[in-house]
């Protein structure tokens, strides 16, 4: 099957030359960061997790978002979701693959990185999400593999895989909770010791990664003859506004928490990131962007109306994206190191070398997802007209 | 008891299965390197003990900046921390490493500023460094236990296997962990160094051990032995008869954070009278 990521035409393949090119480039400066350390980077002595970790936190919650079509369709036999949950699995895959790409990235001793085996640390959260990450790549490995073969063959997948598919579901919830914790169990930092925090996650994640998938569908659909289905697009779209308006609700607690109970530690991070403070305010233009699109988004996706003209869906599942990649990816990092322990304001803001490595490991995340995605073509293209039953 | 030649064979044989083996060579002393010596391998005798060591600090002691200033060089010239400077020779903030530093009171312990105190009081100076907790989060955090505590309470930190995820750092409510985000040596003054202590290497974290390669000699601190008279104490909490013990019985401390439950072995004096 895998022979099928190596047969396309002209603009596949100057698509994957591309994004070869954009990787490139993040390998290239990888090796300038690899030999001068991680100074070349606009993280310092305050600010000392920055755009890596979050796009890692981030893709944590797209890879997690695979379980919103997995639910509907294994366990309530909701069958439009037949052709699309391959991309979903798929989607997983890649956006796991990125995760570990970031957390490489911001390594500072990267051979070492055996020590997390070879010290196996349980007190650690540390620990436990990288086994959690592995196995949930294992996983959507092994189902989307299995379950395509078999839609090849034209036959039903075996009955094992189904205890495979099962497990996916509390473990796709478990790497986005244990990646939470990573952040809301560490008393130095008020912004992130909130106990709503691994639900704030896994809502924004089941709102930006099902938006994604919506986008990657729609382009499949123009670009190939696999059609993922009217429908099931509909279907998730209904999804993506449930779990926005479950994050933009989690958000708004936090805030009532952070201003009502007047502790001056729990709102000065909402304050820089909101309004500025201590007379810096450089990401306050980008968080209230977050929030623009965010209400733009909402507003598209709770009318029917607009939600069925899949222009405007596309339009806003593209603002849900870039408002909760501004939020999760940039913002909450950030603001959980600002102010810092002496409660002063250092900020941060990333280096060109650092955005084109961030670049490049998305280029390597989209280049897996495109060979990926013109294998489930491929085989759809061939089945096409036959109904599936898994 | 006796044994004979085959249950001898037997034991043997199933320990060196085990791996035993390698400990029972090692009390025969054959699998030391040959340019080992007993020093190297067994505890000095004139090395320090504690059950639990802590520090107390005076601040009222400390006379004049200079004061202070011996104090943090001392430190950072034992230890090799590099000096990053900017051209203008103001300090590069960018590549900054901190074992021990001087913040003001508003700063070390935020939030109990009022409205009302005096300038003096709210830009007074402290000294700050890892507080060595109870029950430290940088500790909990660490996927490598590259930092651990000792038996003694001194949380320490091996560069050797500490993989630069900087975990500990998002976790240290006291800001008392620096990376090092390029080489060090690079900002360490040849005509300084400190031969007999290691320099490191870019991509770890380093902190504040109180002075355990000293302890181990017989030495106290750097810092307290750079101090005025009177201003920091170091001793064995946990022995009633210390400095540290009778001065945090009779006196009024203050630690940094102490609602976060982590538990800090450092102590600030407030009030400034003589010491035991």
């Amino acid at each position: 099957m895998l022979e099928k990521a190596f047969e396309g035409g002209k603009k596949y393949w100057a698509w994957l030359f591309f994004l070869g090119a954009l990787s490139a480039v993040g390998v290239y400066y990888y090796i300038q960061q690899f030999q001068f350390g991680l100074g070349l980077t606009g993280m310092h002595r305050d600010v000392s997790w920055g755009l890596y970790i979050g796009q890692f936190t981030f893709l944590v919650g797209v890879a997690a978002s695979a379980v919103m079509l997995v639910i509907p369709y294994y366990l309530h036999d909701f069958k439009k979701f037949g052709k699309i949950v391959i991309l979903g699995e798929f989607l997983a895959i890649s956006a796991v693959t990125m995760c570990i790409l970031f957390i490489f990235v911001d390594m500072g001793q990267p051979m070492r990185i055996m020590n997390v085996i070879l010290h196996p640390t349980p007190n650690s959260v540390m620990f436990w999400d990288s086994v959690v990450l592995s196995g949930y790549l294992a996983i959507n490995a092994l189902v989307g593999w299995v379950t395509l073969s078999a839609d090849r063959k034209g036959v039903p997948p075996p009955k094992w895989i189904k205890f495979f598919i099962y497990l996916s579901i509390p473990w796709a919830v478990s790497i986005h909770t244990v990646t939470a914790f990573l952040y809301s169990g560490l008393p130095a930092r008020h912004f992130w010791l909130s106990a709503v925090m691994a639900a704030r996650f896994l809502a924004s994640a089941f709102a930006a990664g099902p938006a994604l998938l919506i986008i990657l569908a729609l382009i499949v659909r123009k670009i190939s003859k696999f059609d993922p289905g009217k429908e099931a697009i509909q279907a998730i779209g209904k999804i993506v506004a449930y779990a926005m308006f479950a994050n933009v609700f989690l958000l708004g607690l936090e805030f009532f928490t952070a201003f009502y109970s007047g502790i001056p530690g729990h709102a000065a991070s909402f304050l820089y990131l909101y309004v500025g403070l201590e007379g810096h305010s450089e990401l306050v233009p980008m968080m209230w962007t977050s929030t623009v699109l965010a209400i733009i988004s909402l507003f598209l996706l709770v009318f029917p109306a607009a939600r069925k003209k899949e222009g405007l869906l596309a339009f806003a599942c593209l603002s849900l994206f870039i408002s909760l990649w501004i939020d999760k990816g940039f913002g909450l990092i950030i603001g959980g190191f600002v102010p810092n322990p002496f409660e002063e304001v250092h900020p941060y803001w990333p280096t060109m070398p650092e955005a084109l490595i961030t670049l490049g490991v998305w280029a390597i995340g989209f280049l897996i997802l495109s060979m990926l995605y013109k294998i489930a073509i491929s085989v759809r293209e061939r089945t096409a007209g036959i109904e599936i039953e898994h | 008891m006796s044994m004979d030649r085959r249950q001898f064979l037997k034991i043997a044989g199933i320990s060196s299965i085990l791996g035993f083996g390698a400990s029972v060579a090692s009390a025969t002393h054959t699998i030391w390197e040959p340019g080992l010596k007993p020093p190297q391998v067994e505890p000095n005798p004139d090395g320090l003990i504690a059950k639990r060591w802590a520090m107390v600090v005076d601040m009222s002691k400390f006379k004049t900046d200079e004061d202070i200033k011996k104090v943090t060089t001392a430190c950072h010239q034992t230890h090799n921390v590099p000096d990053f400077r900017n051209p203008d020779g103001t300090v590069d903030k960018k590549f900054e490493i901190k074992w021990i530093w001087e913040e003001p009171y508003e700063r070390t312990f935020p939030g109990s500023e009022n409205k009302f105190m005096s300038e003096h009081i709210k830009d007074m100076p402290f000294i700050v460094l890892c507080n060595h907790c109870d029950n430290p989060p940088c500790v909990r955090v660490c996927p490598t236990q590259a930092t651990f505590k000792l038996p003694n309470g001194i949380t320490m930190q091996d560069m050797h296997r500490c993989i630069g995820c900087r975990f500990c750092m998002a976790a240290c409510p006291y800001g008392s962990r620096s990376f090092n985000w390029t080489d060090p040596r690079k900002a360490i003054n040849p005509a300084t160094e400190n031969k007999a202590y290691p320099t490191r290497t870019k991509g770890v974290v380093e902190k504040c051990t109180f002075c355990t390669e000293r302890l181990q000699v017989g030495k106290l601190p750097a810092c307290v032995e750079a101090a005025p008279k009177g201003a920091m104490f170091f001793g064995d909490i946990e022995d009633p008869n210390s400095e540290v013990r009778k001065i945090v019985t009779s006196q009024l401390t203050i630690r940094r954070k102490p609602e976060l439950g982590t538990g800090p072995a450092v102590y600030y004096v407030i009030g400034g009278s003589d010491h035991a």
